[in-house]
């Protein structure tokens, strides 16, 4: 059964990606057995995230940059995430809209993500979608983050180039020495360049970059404006792009960002799956809640709980 | 925690598993009006669905191939233009063609009772008209819109 849909989605077949994207996204175990298969043909892609703040234009700038790649000739994947709301665990996927026409291009395949909980910028499906697109042949993957704030740079561990979109008019120069998502572009993206202040933030942005401290041959990120919804500046982004990526697929650099990667999606994955057998067993065996009523009352403390689960739990496991 | 050789005994989930519905929201056709769309959306959210929303000016193409791409398990379409006799039952039969018979179509805007009958033979699960409150589509969707196999 998961050979024949391994073999649809290499053969590129949307209704067995989309399935297996949406089982991977419910967490259905059939699924993850299915992506094991398909892992060792995935690794082609080119993967470009674009983060920024809610409303920078992310979705339009992608849209800009599909377009740009499609005239190129290249197949393209784009994952779009919005956030699930915290009360209703329901969500409302709306980065399609800057995207409609997309829509009827075989060439291009759009798939919207809800965050379900998960923090950092991403679902906690991304990179399990991101690997299915990679293996249905799509020359190019772009992530849109969910929109950020500061802190949200999971992305900066799944793409190989960044791009942070920022807009004029968010705030004065001191946000641009704040530590977080200035500190992961590849690119900066000064985007509604049109508006008043776009030049002041470009050369707030130029100055961040030069105040740091760059060995030969390392990356400088420059500052493009861009005009998303005219699709000015949207070439010279693209090129822009192409350049950094040759940057990073340069000898020593991309074995360098494959071993980061595979580091982080050993870590990703292994951070779920051991919450979740944690508290699985805590679960099963009825002590879950009694635990979480003893650390509410201080009656008991998280810290020695942890060490205990992990010491009894985990420990005994490895060696078995 | 004298328990864990009887956990290390029983299988674990490896993941969590959660199946939710996924409700595409559109709008066919020319009328420029996408409130009602919009309210809908944002009433199904608190309800717990994830809802994607494609925008205004849809064709029945554009919508079926969202869909398909999506997965998603229903569609609600909004129409205030008066092309719903064509666009709704045309829907229903890319879906079809798409393999993707199973897929909860249903309807609301300005739809005269009359044309009623006729779209839900031609596949429209259910019509809408101006009156609906809105616990009535979430109630609508809650019992006739579940995952797909």
């Amino acid at each position: 059964m998961s050979k024949a849909v391994v073999d649809l989605v290499r053969s590129g077949d949307v209704r067995a990606a989309a399935r297996l994207m949406r089982d991977l996204d419910d967490g259905i175990p059939a699924a993850q057995r299915t992506l094991r298969k398909i892992y060792k043909h995935t690794g082609r892609a080119f993967i470009l995230g674009i983060t920024g703040a809610p409303g920078a234009g992310k979705s339009t700038l992608v849209d800009a940059v599909v377009t740009e790649f499609r005239a190129q000739g290249k197949t393209v994947g784009v994952v779009a995430i919005d956030p699930t709301s915290p009360y209703s665990g329901g969500a409302i996927l709306g980065d399609r809209i800057r995207m409609q026409r997309h829509y009827l291009d075989d060439g291009v395949f759009i798939k919207s993500l809800a965050t379900r909980g998960h923090l950092g910028g991403l679902s906690r499906s991304t990179i399990d979608v991101v690997n299915v697109m990679d293996a249905m042949g799509k020359d190019i993957v772009i992530i849109e983050t969910v929109g950020v704030g500061q802190d949200e740079v999971e992305i900066v561990k799944v793409a190989h180039t960044n791009l942070v979109v920022v807009v004029p008019g968010l705030g004065d120069d001191i946000q641009a020495i704040k530590a977080g998502i200035l500190e992961i572009a590849d690119i900066f993206v000064v985007n509604k360049a049109d508006r008043e202040g776009a030049d002041r933030t470009r050369r707030d942005l130029e100055t961040m970059v030069s105040l740091n401290e760059y060995e030969e041959n390392e990356w400088v990120p420059p500052v493009l404006p861009t005009e998303a919804v005219s699709g000015k500046g949207v070439h010279g982004l693209v090129e822009m792009v192409e350049r950094h990526r040759a940057h990073v697929f340069i000898d020593g650099n991309i074995e360098r960002f494959r071993r980061e990667k595979a580091t982080v999606e050993l870590f990703e994955m292994l951070k779920i799956r051991l919450l979740e057998k944690a508290v699985g067993d805590l679960e099963r065996h009825g002590l879950l809640d009694g635990l979480v009523a003893d650390i509410a009352a201080r009656r008991k403390d998280p810290y020695s709980i942890v060490e205990k689960v992990v010491n009894h739990s985990f420990a005994a496991n490895l060696i078995g | 925690m004298a328990t864990v050789a009887a956990v290390k005994k029983k299988p674990t989930p490896s993941r969590k598993t959660e199946r939710k519905v996924r409700i595409l929201i559109g709008k066919p056709g020319l009328d420029g009006h996408d409130r009602g769309a919009k309210i809908i959306a944002r009433a199904l959210r608190d309800a717990g669905f994830e809802i994607i929303y494609t925008g205004l000016h849809q064709t029945p193409e554009m919508i079926v191939t969202a869909a398909l791409q999506e997965d998603v398990d229903g569609i609600g379409l909004s129409i205030l233009s008066g092309a719903h006799n064509h666009l709704l039952p045309r829907i229903v039969e890319l879906l079809k063609e798409k393999d993707m018979g199973d897929v909860v179509v249903f309807g609301g805007g300005i739809i005269p009772d009359d044309d009623i009958p006729k779209l839900k033979r031609k596949g429209v699960d259910r019509v809408f008209t101006p009156g609906t409150t809105l616990k009535e589509i979430v109630d609508y969707v809650r019992e006739n819109v579940h995952p797909r196999a």
